[in-house]
């Protein structure tokens, strides 16, 4: 029988033994000291009560945890905070201008692209980021690119709709200004 | 008194708790914040079958920051007997108690909680915990356990068995000049809702909790704990206001409450548990099954015989029980019925109520059995179905509250252009692609709960609506809030909805499609009495413009009450309270089904699905390219929010017939693909066009607001409409779901 004591020992994990890091998280700068094996998503929803990123499954499989770090939509349960030290990180209670609603949360409401309301913040900080790489121009695009954020309540064709919807008005705007 | 102005109800309405989700503040079950909070993390069981002979610790013990483990050997104290571990609907049997002895009963039973200050210490203690175990034989494969199945002796509360068989179904079989007899199986599946399961159990000191679990019902969940732990009633509150997801894996409690409140108990601190995905995996599932479905028919395509027998998975300790074959009788008109329902044991987790819960499976498999005989008879797979329209429940011999199927099925067909389909299998193509078309029936219940309401108007003439009802991303929140301001002519804006809380009016569990007009209608009731109060002191104000008046003559909009037929009659709510010296008017509301007319009359929700499936004739992949799913379910409050149940309903049959599928290594008794990378739920990329119909029904029986529920019906047929799309487009018959690829190309 295999010992575990011989695969490897304790470590400790007392939240005391840290590194510091700074991050601008929503706009706010923070100075803080963790130790290195937190992942940024329990860091946002445990120490820094920031509960709107959402925990599907820890391993990169679902999209909930999904926010932009320097704009770029990511899975913030596969980063550990550390490693990111410096970098600016946008969470869903963050994607508002001030207190009107972004584009795309208004359109999730309008358009019921939720159900149960659990991958929506994951869901719409990916759409931003995919509207930032400027990657979709069609609903197929829309849908294989945002394909890594699951939605088991099926509000799929609701979210392509309010995807598509901030889509066609920025283009609109954009033709518009030019 | 009725309502005159209808503002609310019956318009597409944007959720009330949508702000609150889009912008992250919706708090759920683990996202609840506590002083000194403690993190347990479980660890589960490596064998599926056998006992705990030795469980070391001392490694685990030696992290830094843990605070106690929990095993079998030093468990808080909790009920000894089973009934004290029954929840509102447990299955008949032993409930799973957890950590109640060294026993295993299935692969990935809690055998430990390690709680510790901090999430990560938990999570690493919890990696070091190593048990030894003496294993005993195992069987998790239904097909080697067929043999042994067995009637459950004691029924499920709430759910018929089979009705006995009518005419004779063998001779009918048997003289018959079409007929078919074949196997189908629907393979195991999870619930997987996003939100993983948590609890954050806050301990208030007193004796007190206030807990914040993931269930489907707050006061089963609070009846639970209080008769687990032994605690008082009024000691212990549960909280779900926002739930995300659940599906019926929140029906029953959970492992993570029981070891949230121990903990807490134990420990006088607050504590959360989660489980983990792959924990998640062993928790209730939508049971295995084996199912044979022999119809047969006249020339003409009409059924003369029906004979359906399943046989589905249970666990060792409760016999899990659903409603699979009786649909078989009463979807279509047939005189030689024969159904039968058998379980077989298993060791694993009991399985649990899964959206349509045996609807979604028997309802599957005969539906792809009356394609299979369209095509025997000759005669398009719509056809038979309007030809073998049941205009009763011939399993009762009851009337139908209502059916309006006939129109889902023309309205449905048109929406599709099912007009334009060739009859012929491979006859449908576009370049590398084979085009199929299927239809499928289907049908789930419109019950009526018992459910209470409590109403309140305030002199400012604002109302609060509250029942202990939970929106699991149903649209609670908002029809409420409708129903509550019809009731007043008020605007949205004026009325707060309160669920999600146990302390609230008592509320049945949120499933089965339910809670819209069981909850509503509370509501409503409620609502009414609060008006029949404030008439009473209208009528009794000095020189009251509505003395001579009888409550039906009034109403109350815009904050007034006043004569229908004279609407210059009236008083403000202000004046009519001020007079009567009140603050505000509460009252109580109740509805319950009735027993009478259930003596005459069953009610059912009905939909039509239509499929169109796009297959790679080489390489087998499937695309579901458009869906039309018609439904008859009665008056809709909320079109918007009705929409997406139906479209997550169909999003999940999508996911049973094509991708979902627990696997299980039965030499191990493990499930392997416990992740969800590798179970596959339906993703962005897999779904394309789905259009849901909505036809007129009116109902005046099936609940007092005419509501009969759209959380199931979305799911049932689904998965037969893309099966027999897919036959319909490659001439191949895949009886065993999900169809995947290699099903596909092998058959
Ligand atoms: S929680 Fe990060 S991808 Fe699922
Ligand atoms: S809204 Fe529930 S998982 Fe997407």
């Amino acid at each position: 029988m295999l010992n575990v004591e011989q695969l490897r020992g304790p470590v400790d994990q007392s939240s005391k033994a840290g590194i510091p890091v700074s991050f601008v998280i929503n706009g706010s700068r923070q100075e803080l000291v963790i130790p290195p094996w937190i992942t940024l998503l329990d860091l946002l929803r445990e120490h820094l009560q920031l509960t709107g990123t959402k925990k599907g499954c820890d391993h990169g499989q679902c999209g909930a945890c999904t926010v932009l770090i320097d704009g770029m939509r990511i899975n913030s349960c596969l980063v550990l905070a550390v490693s990111r030290d410096g970098a600016e990180v946008t969470t869903i209670e963050g994607v508002a201008a001030g207190r009107d609603m972004h584009p795309l949360q208004s359109a999730f409401v309008e358009h019921d692209a939720f159900q149960c309301g659990y991958c929506t913040p994951g869901q719409i900080c990916s759409a931003i980021g995919l509207l930032a790489e400027g990657r979709a121009h069609t609903r197929a695009e829309i849908r294989e690119h945002m394909s890594g954020n699951l939605c088991r309540c099926g509000a799929y064709t609701n979210i392509a709709d309010a995807i598509e919807h901030v889509m066609r008005q920025g283009a609109a705007a954009r033709e518009a200004a030019e | 008194m009725s309502v005159t102005e209808a503002s609310h109800i019956g318009r597409p309405t944007n959720r009330v708790d949508g702000p609150l989700k889009v912008t992250g503040q919706a708090r759920y079950a683990a996202e609840y914040p506590a002083p000194d909070l403690l993190y347990g993390y479980l660890v589960g069981s490596t064998i599926a079958a056998g006992r705990i002979t030795a469980i070391h610790l001392d490694l685990a013990r030696s992290v830094p920051g843990v605070v106690e483990i929990f095993t079998h050997e030093n468990r808080g104290k909790a009920a000894w007997l089973d009934r004290s571990w029954r929840d509102e609907v447990a299955p008949p049997g032993h409930p799973f108690r957890p950590l109640h002895s060294e026993r295993i009963l299935f692969d990935g039973q809690p055998i430990a909680l390690v709680v510790a200050e901090t999430y990560e210490a938990a999570r690493d203690a919890a990696s070091l915990i190593h048990a030894e175990y003496e294993t005993a034989e195992h069987c998790t494969e239904l097909e080697r356990k067929r043999s042994e199945a067995y009637v459950p002796p004691e029924k499920r509360s709430g759910i018929p068995p089979p009705p006995d068989p009518r005419g004779d179904a063998e001779q009918a079989f048997e003289e018959a000049p079409v007929k078919i007899s074949r196997d189908y199986r629907v393979n195991a599946e999870h619930h997987n809702p996003m939100e993983m399961f948590g609890t954050t159990c806050v301990f208030e000191g007193e004796g007190r909790l206030t807990i914040y679990d993931k269930t489907q019902g707050s006061q089963n969940a609070q009846g639970y704990v209080t008769s687990v732990f032994g605690l008082k009633s009024k000691n212990v509150r549960v909280v779900n206001h926002y739930v995300g997801g659940a599906f019926g894996s929140g029906l029953r409690p959970q492992h993570q409450l029981f070891f949230a409140v121990m903990a807490a108990i134990e420990l006088e601190r607050s504590v959360r548990v989660s489980l983990t995905r792959a924990q998640m995996f062993h928790i209730g599932y939508r049971p295995d099954n084996f199912q044979t479905v022999s119809l047969a028919a006249d020339r003409e395509g009409r059924l003369q015989s029906i004979m359906h027998d399943v046989v589905a998975a249970t666990s060792r300790y409760e016999d899990h029980q659903e409603v699979v074959v009786n649909w078989s009788g009463m979807m279509y008109h047939c005189d030689n019925v024969k159904l039968s329902y058998r379980l077989a044991k298993l060791d694993t987790a009991t399985p649990c109520d899964m959206r349509a819960p045996g609807a979604a499976i028997g309802v599957t498999a005969l539906e792809c059995a009356l394609d299979e005989l369209s095509y025997e008879v000759g005669i398009d797979p719509l056809e038979i179905r309007r030809l073998n329209f049941a205009s009763k429940d011939e399993n009762t011999d009851k009337q139908f509250t209502s059916k309006a199927l006939h129109a889902c099925y023309s309205e449905g067909a048109a929406a599709f252009g099912w007009n334009e389909r060739k009859p012929e299998p491979r006859s449908m193509r576009e370049r590398q692609e084979l085009i199929g078309w299927g239809v499928s029936t289907g049908m789930w219940d419109a019950f009526l709960q018992k459910a209470e309401a409590r109403a309140k108007l305030s002199a400012d003439g604002r109302l609060e609506v509250s029942t202990a009802a939970s929106d699991i991303g149903t649209g609670t929140w908002t029809i409420l809030t409708q129903i509550g301001a019809d009731a007043f002519g008020i605007p949205l804006e004026d009325v707060t909805a309160r669920i999600g809380d146990s302390t609230l009016p008592t509320s049945p569990v949120e499933g089965g499609s339910w809670t819209a007009a069981s909850n509503g209608s509370a509501v409503q009731a409620a609502c009414e009495a609060v008006k029949q109060t404030l008439f009473k002191h209208a009528r009794k104000m000095a020189n009251s413009p509505l003395a001579a008046a009888e409550l039906e003559d009034v109403d109350v909009s815009k904050g007034r009450i006043f004569r229908r037929d004279d609407p210059g009659r009236s008083l403000t709510i202000v004046e009519v309270m001020h007079a009567a010296d009140l603050q505000a008017i509460e009252e109580t509301g109740k509805v319950g089904p009735s027993l009478l007319q259930m003596t005459k009359y069953v009610s059912y929700t009905h939909s039509a699905v239509f499929a169109e499936v796009r297959v790679d004739e080489d390489l087998g992949v499937v695309r579901v390219t458009r869906v039309v799913c018609a439904v008859a379910a009665g008056r809709i409050l909320n079109p918007k929010t009705a929409r997406s149940q139906i479209l997550g309903g169909v999003v999940m049959g999508i996911g049973m017939a094509l991708h979902e599928e627990g696997i299980t290594d039965h030499r191990l008794g493990k499930i392997m693909n416990h992740n969800l990378a590798e179970y596959h739920i339906p993703a962005h990329a897999d779904i394309e066009d789905i259009d849901v119909i909505f036809v007129d029904e009116h109902d005046d029986k099936v609940s007092p607001l005419g509501v009969k529920g759209i959380g199931e019906i979305g799911i049932v047929g689904t998965a037969a409409a893309v099966a027999n799309a897919i036959f319909h487009a490659t001439g191949k018959r895949v009886r065993d779901f999900p169809i995947t690829i290699d099903k596909l190309i092998a058959a």
